[in-house]
């Protein structure tokens, strides 16, 4: 397996996962993160990454109801595993941290 | 209401085919969710697009479903499965499989002769290396009035003219075939068979010269190139470069020894002379026949065309020539045409043929012989498999309940037939080496010219003529089974409706007894005919007249060695043996100069008519020339050339000039009109001409106790006089019976795959006795109790079969007649009549063996003691 650090896109699908909750399935994630990015997010980039994370042990899915606009298909959602939490935060900790260590100065008048 | 639009159902299909079944349900739903989007925002078309594009898409590493172990396994098992219930099913109905493997084993054998006759023939001349880029120069020769005759031979003249004037050909080889000559080195004589060849042979042809020079071994006059096998005959050794050899007192020079022709070289000769030397002489003696348009019977030309030549450009080059040349014939046409060397082996009929050839017409008929024999063995297959179905039902039925799916038992019967194929295929290895002999001794110019040993390209075409007639003959079977509902059969397997097809089954082997009906019906005509050919009244007397061969001897000094002989009553003297289709023609005009056509003629000398019983019917016989006489002036004719150029009556044509061969000559008698070619031709124009120059027959009319002894007493008489060439001597009679010889060929081939498709029908309708009778065994049985008579058992059991047997008489009989009658026979002139007799007889054969067949049965099964089969249940 590759080494546990998130690459930004993956840190970015994590978040959506956690900020959506019970709704978190690949549409959804897609849309969110469209919105929010204004970037262009394709839904194959999406389910590559919810795959990968899925396998690295950060998400966890369960199927559910079918609905009819997917021609009955179920769908699949997205939720942190604790490993996945830990990552996130182990990720935001390091940021902080880096922020507390740069001078005020340098920011100055950009914050 | 308008359905609602969905996403195209191929895409849908792929998808499902390519992705992890673990990632499908929800990937899908997550573009079907896109799709009602896009529906929506771009409509259908667009959305249908995008769709298939994103499908393509998600065909990625971690989507895609590896097909590593799981699916080849399964299909590895369940073939191996398939392979084990076949030969369970070979090995638990050992009859049906001997008669399915015998009869498909025995009818592919005749597709094996013919898969190695066919090679071979194609492999003919491949040897040379331009092969493709050789054509030959064929004649066609059209006479006023008259049908167009083909030839495979042209003149010189054409030759010279497409040397000197037609662009777009490479090279080209003038041959003269009339080149046998003695060979005198020291004090060895030495007959030899060549060619006369201008100096393009070793650059058209890839002939191998072992010494001498290619380009130039055949520039020279007097000129000689001997083969290996000629040269050690001659010298007893190879390197004979420069020694001189007498031939009729005049010297050649060896300037080239070469290897034999191949085998598979249609021409075949054992030395070759420059043409030169016989041109030289030709014009020296002011032989004008020599260069003439219509000398055209005894040559050939081959050009090599270069790379890339457009062949129709050159046949137009030809046309022209023709065009050309013709305006000197008068009426009659020659023309031109171009023959690729790989059609010269494998030919249309071409009169003239030079060295091996073998008609076109013979090989089709021969594999649509071949085709229907193995479709006669692939319908018993068909057959018992589907009566046999009873017992399989419940396999597939189980199969199917399992999980099998129509195409999988499909394949799973197939695989059977195909398995059964390929195990006749060995067997039918072998039936092929024991025919192969006979077929070699069929035609007597196969000799050391084919010898059908398969190549490895054969066995390949070998295994796929079996695996196609495994298909052919499994595929009614496997499609029966594959329709079978399993619930049906596996709760009552009495409700398969098994005689569904008891018509087809029925139409089959009424379609084999057709067959063979047909084949025996065929032999018997063809043996009828070959025998009336034999006896066939001539117009002349053949009887006791031994031909010899005089082999360049004059005649006159045999001739008084003979006429010692008690033995020999009259001797007579010729330029060939007629009817027995060699021929010889020479160009006939009477007063008008532009009406020419050919006449067959034959020299004779002034006791020959009588010798042979000819009817003189007006005027005399030639008189006894004296030695002086050289110029021939006198002519005998026959009938037709009467009629052909309106004689008058006989009596009236005595005394008038014809011109034959630019000569003039009269006509000094008339004889009635004799067969003087086979019988496949009518009676043409015929002369007979007095010119003791070309004699090269003496006709012997023998009055012997003993053959033997006389053919002793003869034979020391020419060892006497000639002790260089053997005695070569035939009767009349045997000569006219190898003119048949074809005829006899053809009857043995066809007796051949009569024997096969009787056998391989009465099989057939053994299988098909067999399952009969076991599956009515207790019908039987009961009836029997109830009172029925053996007798009345055996027609009951019987009658069905029988009935078949008749349709397949009433149907086969006028067939074959037909067949004969207007194709087979047609180009023959002289038929013998097919009677009612042969053909009821020929029939009736076919039917008693097939009765034994069915009698074996229904007696065994209508004499058994019910109480034994109805005991067991």
């Amino acid at each position: 397996m590759k080494g546990t650090n998130l690459g930004e896109f993956e840190e970015l699908v994590l978040l959506t996962v956690a900020a959506l909750t019970s709704d978190a399935y690949s549409v959804a994630i897609c849309d969110h993160l469209t919105e929010h990015t204004g970037r262009v997010i394709k839904l194959g980039m999406v389910h590559a990454v919810l795959n990968r994370l899925e396998s690295k042990g950060y998400l966890e899915s369960t199927l559910g109801e079918p609905t009819n606009e997917r021609g009955g298909r179920r769908k699949r959602f997205y939720e942190l595993s604790t490993a996945g939490k830990t990552a996130l935060v182990k990720a935001k900790a390091l940021r902080d941290q880096l922020w507390n260590i740069i001078p005020d100065f340098v920011f100055k008048g950009l914050i | 209401m308008k359905k609602k639009p969905t996403p195209p159902r191929w895409a849908d299909r792929f998808l499902e085919w390519y992705c992890r079944p673990d990632l499908l349900e929800d990937l899908q739903g997550d573009l079907r969710e896109y799709f009602g989007r896009n529906l929506t925002a771009h409509g259908e078309r667009r959305a249908r697009l995008i769709y298939i594009i994103d499908v393509i898409k998600f065909f990625r590493g971690y989507t895609v479903r590896s097909p590593k172990y799981t699916y080849p396994m399964n299909h590895l098992t369940i073939i191996q499965n398939y392979f084990k219930t076949s030969f369970r099913n070979l090995a638990k109905n050992k009859l049906f499989s001997a008669i399915n493997i015998i009869g498909l084993a025995i009818s592919m054998s005749v597709g094996l002769l013919l898969i190695t006759f066919v090679t071979e023939l194609k492999n003919f001349d491949t040897f040379h290396a331009n092969y493709d880029r050789i054509y030959r120069v064929n004649n066609t020769y059209h006479a006023p009035g008259e049908e167009p005759d083909y030839y495979a031979s042209t003149s010189i003249l054409a030759g010279r003219k497409i040397e000197t004037t037609l662009s777009g050909v490479e090279d080209l080889v003038i041959i003269n075939r009339a080149f046998q000559r003695d060979l005198v080195v020291g004090e060895k004589t030495l007959a030899i068979k060549g060619l006369w060849a201008s100096d393009g042979f070793f650059r058209v042809f890839s002939f191998d010269l072992l010494s001498g020079n290619a380009e130039s071994a055949l520039n020279a006059p007097y000129t000689l190139v001997l083969t290996e096998t000629s040269a050690l005959k001659l010298f007893g050794r190879i390197s004979v470069i420069g020694e001189v050899v007498s031939i009729e007192d005049e010297n050649y020079t060896i300037t080239g020894v070469m290897k034999d022709p191949p085998t598979n070289s249609h021409i075949q000769f054992e030395m070759l002379g420059s043409l030169i030397t016989q041109e030289n002489k030709m014009q020296a003696a002011q032989n004008s026949q020599w260069l003439n348009w219509s000398f055209m019977w005894s040559n050939y030309v081959y050009l090599l065309l270069p790379e890339g030549a457009n062949v129709e450009s050159v046949q137009e080059g030809l046309t022209q020539i023709a065009l050309k040349e013709n305006t000197q014939l008068g009426k009659t046409k020659i023309n031109l045409s171009l023959q690729p060397l790989s059609e010269v082996v494998i030919s249309k009929p071409l009169s003239n043929q030079l060295g091996f050839n073998f008609g076109t017409l013979f090989i089709w008929i021969l594999s649509g012989l071949a085709f229907v024999v193995i479709l006669s063995a692939c319908f018993n297959y068909t057959n018992l498999s589907i009566a046999r179905a009873l017992r399989r039902s419940k396999e597939v039925g189980i199969r199917k309940v399992v999980g099998a799916s129509r195409s999988q038992v499909f394949l799973q019967f197939v695989t059977e037939s195909i398995l059964i194929a390929l195990l006749s295929l060995l067997f039918s290895y072998l039936v092929f080496l024991l025919i192969r002999p006979g077929f070699l001794t069929i035609e007597p110019k196969f000799l050391s010219r084919i010898f059908l040993r398969p190549t490895a390209g054969d066995f390949f075409y070998f295994t796929l003529l079996a695996m196609m007639i495994g298909l052919l003959a499994g595929f009614f079977p496997a499609l029966f089974f594959s329709r079978i509902d399993p619930v049906k059969v596996i709760k009552d397997v009495s409700k398969l409706r098994l005689f569904k097809h008891i018509n087809v089954r029925k139409g089959l082997i009424t379609f084999q007894y057709i067959l063979s009906i047909c084949f025996i019906v065929a032999v018997s005509i063809g043996y009828k005919q070959y025998k009336y050919s034999l006896n066939f009244d001539l117009g002349f007397d053949t009887e006791n007249i031994l031909n010899i061969d005089l082999q360049g001897n004059a005649p006159d000094i045999l001739k008084q060695e003979l006429d010692q002989l008690p033995d020999v009553t009259d001797i007579s003297a010729s330029m060939m043996v007629l009817s027995v289709g060699d021929t010889y023609s020479s160009t006939i005009k009477y007063e008008d100069p532009l009406d020419s056509t050919h006449i067959f003629h034959n020299s004779i000398d002034e006791n020959y008519l009588s010798l042979h019983d000819h009817e003189l019917i007006a005027g005399e016989n030639f008189r006894a020339l004296s030695t002086e006489e050289k110029e021939e002036s006198e002519v005998i004719v026959n009938e037709k050339t009467l009629e052909r150029f309106k004689l008058g009556t006989p009596a009236d044509a005595i005394g008038k000039e014809l011109t034959i061969s630019g000569k003039r000559m009269q006509i000094i008698g008339v004889v009635k009109d004799f067969h003087h070619s086979t019988l496949y031709n009518e009676i043409r124009y015929f002369a007979f001409r007095n010119d003791p120059s070309v004699h090269r027959v003496l006709n012997l009319k023998i009055a012997s106790a003993d053959i033997g002894v006389t053919m002793n007493r003869l034979q020391a008489v020419w060892k006497k006089i000639d002790p260089v060439h053997p005695f070569k001597a035939r009767f009349y009679d045997e000569d006219i019976q190898e003119a048949y010889s074809e005829t006899t060929g053809m009857i043995k081939i066809i007796g051949f795959l009569a024997l096969l498709a009787i056998s391989i029908a009465s099989f057939g309708l053994l299988g098909m006795v067999v399952f009969t009778t076991e599956t009515r065994v207790k019908e039987i049985s009961i009836r029997k109790v109830l009172g029925a008579t053996e007798r009345g058992l055996f027609f009951m059991l019987s009658r069905g079969f029988i009935s078949l047997l008749i349709i397949a008489s009433l149907i086969a009989i006028p067939i074959t007649y037909y067949l004969f009658d207007q194709l087979v026979f047609a180009e023959i002139v002289y038929r013998a009549p097919v009677g009612p007799l042969e053909l009821l007889l020929s029939a009736g054969i076919v039917i008693v063996i097939a009765l034994l067949a069915i009698s074996s049965q229904t007696i065994r099964v209508a004499r058994a003691n019910p109480a034994e089969t109805l005991g067991v249940e």
